[in-house]
């Protein structure tokens, strides 16, 4: 029975590797969660959002390694960011320009929306996939470990190992900043005070003044910052493909309506509500469980839940069960 | 049918027809055959959203499914594989479905509180770990038998073409356990239900061994019934002589031949399910549909049960997208779970859905036709654009990436036409009467 090392692999292979997804989801939500709450529509094409910032990033972060400039330990893509972000706000307002401009003027229904934004998709998936290509990019430099595996055991003696990757304490303490700097924008500007009147009331928030272009406008800059960044982070931590940014359609939407669509506190306690319950289901017990029972109890079987193969049934469900019976999400999103 | 109507047809006929003689016949009738099962899942698609207006983006799982029917179905058996677990994997799978059941109705009958609350949780984990401790052992005793050929339980060895209505029926119970839940739900969210479930079905015939091998994909499958083996064809002298009357290659020919039967099987099945839909739509049954679809409330208010409709109409489009998707695998003669993406078994479907025009039969089936052949037709005419366009370019990497990635225009040329006909002819190009 060992119960330091017990919490030692604990950290390592489910909290601090959840802390980081959860992040990634959180800020993917947040974009979500947004558009919804203004634009009123489930934007299907913001996972192809996130792989569009995220592929002007890789390019520019390739410029600049090819041109010798690095960040030190950090990652050269956090200078690129900002380009990135500017040119997904570009996008995006020309986007909602062209496509979406119509639609609202005419007031049609949320579900027409929705099928125009699968189309928004389909042509930001197709550019993409056309510029980068459809494999696998890894774009992290920089310092691979803040703590690595051989260090933590030589500074405490433990069998197990803790690693914390440059890339995970990026993730999280970029997300800790976006959304502190969200929330001061929506609770203290001006410009974030009309937002949120206009997310609640538009008919109340129209007569007092507030210009909805502008409104709208914002939004999507916000929207196109959220989702660049968490799209960088994800690519960080793990790896690009354009693919795989597409499925994170399931848990990120799912993030958002466990929270509540249209409550920003929501989408973050969300993001982490599904990073953590994919990784309590599909991580394998078996290393952390015979630390913490005596020998004799040891488990024979993996004792894994469900295989990682498996994870959106874990977003899936959760979505569903909570739908089921909290059709309005934890923060009582708009649901209705 | 109206004279535009028929021109539209035409016009699309003569692509075909163009395809054929610019490029070969070959390529033609297989992009007829891709675009033939791509329009039957289309017709179930425009039945759920055309005249239900239920917006549903799980069609890659109901394929999948009717793929994993004709595995089921028409595969050879694995005896040895069968007795190494079969009956046990059988067992562990009733004995989840029940412990959901017995949950179910626990939740119905005991009154509201913690001990309902947890007399449902107890049940359901107590069933997962059951089903777990019967399941694991003997899909490992299954998987372990013959790996490299089999190590799974294998089909009943039964003609393809019983496949295909069993596609159909696990497709529509599996909508039926989806639409329980589900289908209550707003329309975005449903879109996002269903988007998940699909994703979860195509998880679990990758990953589920025991069922189809996984991506090791089963391979051979049978023939459907008309249809013969492009060798057996090649051996036949009655064809043989009959190729050399015409002074035509037998090897070329016979894969014609195989593609024509194929395209008239398709077309007879299209035909069926044109004509008992176009029945179907033109009966009271399909405007009280359309009644639902218009106004739900003013329906509900004239005793028409929505959410029974809705299930229905569901399952019944779900059932025909089944039914598609295991005449796919049946013509391929192999499941492969890798190749299910929902760019082209979902999407692509939608978009001929909306461009064809939603709500009509004749609409979608036009709509099939058109977009399925540029669909195909991408992947030959893309390079030929690209290296035009890149003419003027220097040789190097960055045209020869642009060529190379030529095949992925077809997402931007169907994104754009999307979004083109929802803003300039939103109700398709045969609009609904």
């Amino acid at each position: 029975m060992d119960l330091l090392n017990a919490l030692v692999a604990f950290l390592n292979f489910v909290f601090i590797p959840g802390l980081a997804y959860g992040a990634q989801l959180a800020l993917g939500a947040l974009g979500v969660t947004l558009i919804y709450g203004i634009l009123r529509f489930s934007n299907f094409a913001h996972g192809d959002t996130m792989a569009f910032g995220t592929m002007v990033t890789i390019l520019v972060t390739w410029a600049l390694q090819g041109a010798g400039v690095t960040f030190g330990p950090l990652p050269t893509a956090l200078l690129a960011l900002p380009v990135g972000i500017a040119a997904t706000a570009a996008f995006v307002l020309a986007t909602d320009r062209v496509v979406y401009r119509f639609y609202r003027r005419q007031k049609a229904s949320p579900t027409i929306v929705v099928i125009v934004s699968l189309g928004v998709m389909f042509v930001m998936n197709g550019i993409v996939r056309l510029i980068i290509g459809v494999n696998d990019q890894n774009f992290a430099d920089g310092a691979r470990f803040v703590i690595s595996a051989q260090e933590f055991r030589e500074a405490t003696g433990l069998a197990e190992p803790l690693a914390i990757r440059t890339t995970q304490a990026v993730t999280v303490v970029t997300a800790v900043i976006v959304v502190a700097l969200l929330f001061w924008f929506l609770q203290k500007t001006r410009t974030g005070k009309s937002m949120r009147a206009f997310s609640d009331n538009e008919d109340l928030a129209l007569l007092s003044g507030i210009n909805p272009d502008r409104v709208v406008a914002v939004t999507w800059l916000i929207a196109a910052a959220l989702a660049t960044i968490a799209g960088v982070l994800y690519g960080l931590d793990k790896s690009f493909k354009p693919f795989t940014y597409f499925q994170l359609l399931l848990p990120i939407f799912a993030a958002a309506i466990v929270g509540g669509l249209g409550s920003p506190l929501g989408a973050i306690a969300g993001g982490f509500v599904i990073a953590f319950s994919e990784l309590l289901l599909t991580n394998a017990w078996k290393k952390i469980v015979t630390y913490a029972l005596p020998e004799s109890m040891a488990p024979d079987g993996l004792l894994q839940l469900m295989s990682t193969d498996y994870k959106f049934a874990v977003s899936f469900t959760i979505l569903i069960i909570v739908l089921l019976f909290m059709p309005t999400g934890l923060f009582k999103g708009k649901s209705l | 049918m109206s004279a535009r109507n028929l021109a539209l047809f035409a016009a699309v006929a003569a692509l075909y027809v163009l395809t054929g003689f610019m490029n070969s016949w070959n390529t033609s009738l297989s992009i007829l055959n891709f675009a033939l099962l791509a329009t039957i899942a289309a017709m179930g698609v425009n039945m759920q959203w055309g005249y239900a207006g239920l917006f549903s983006v799980g069609t890659m799982g109901f394929t999948a499914l009717g793929g994993l029917a004709v595995v089921l179905v028409s595969a050879r058996p694995n005896v040895e594989n069968w007795q190494a677990g079969g009956l046990g994997i059988l067992l562990a799978l009733v004995l989840g479905a029940l412990s959901v059941a017995a949950a179910i109705v626990a939740w119905r009958l005991l009154p509201r509180g913690r001990v309902r609350s947890l007399s449902v949780a107890a049940i359901l984990i107590g069933g997962f770990f059951l089903f777990r401790a019967i399941f694991d052992p003997n899909v490992a005793a299954v998987e372990a038998v013959n790996p490299q050929f089999a190590g799974n339980l294998g089909g009943l060895g039964l003609p393809s073409l019983v496949a295909w209505p069993v596609g159909g029926l696990l497709a529509a119970a599996v909508a039926w356990a989806i639409g329980k839940t589900a289908l209550g739900l707003r329309s975005d969210y449903l879109a996002i239900a269903t988007l998940g479930i699909a994703e979860i079905i195509v998880s679990v015939i990758k990953n589920e061994d025991w069922l189809a091998r996984g991506v090791k994909n089963v391979t051979q499958l049978p023939r459907p019934w008309p249809v013969p083996l492009e060798v057996d064809l090649q051996q036949q002298p009655g064809f043989l002589a009959f190729v050399a009357d015409w002074g035509w290659n037998p090897v070329a020919a016979s894969t014609i031949v195989v593609k024509l039967l194929y395209a008239g099987l398709f077309i007879l099945v299209l035909g069926a399910i044109i004509w008992a839909f176009e029945r179907a739509l033109n009966s009271p049954w399909g405007r009280m549909m359309r009644a639902i679809r218009d106004n739900e409330v003013a329906a509900a208010a004239m005793g028409k049960d929505v959410t029974r409709r809705h299930l229905q109409v569901f399952i019944l489009g779900s059932a025909v997208i089944g039914f598609a998707g295991a005449m796919a695998t049946s013509m391929e003669g192999a499941l492969t779970p890798g190749s299910y993406q929902p760019l082209r078994f979902t999407f692509l479907i939608w978009v001929m859905v909306i461009v064809g025009g939603s709500g009509n039969n004749w609409g979608t089936v036009l709509g099939g036709l058109l977009v399925g052949w540029l669909y195909f037709a991408v992947e030959f005419l893309g390079p030929n654009i690209m290296g035009l366009v890149t003419a003027g370019l220097p040789d190097g990497a960055l045209k020869a990436h642009l060529v190379g990635s030529a095949e992925n225009i077809r997402l931007l040329t169907l994104g754009v036409i999307l979004l083109l006909v929802l803003r300039f002819s939103p109700r398709g190009l045969i609009p609904e009467k």
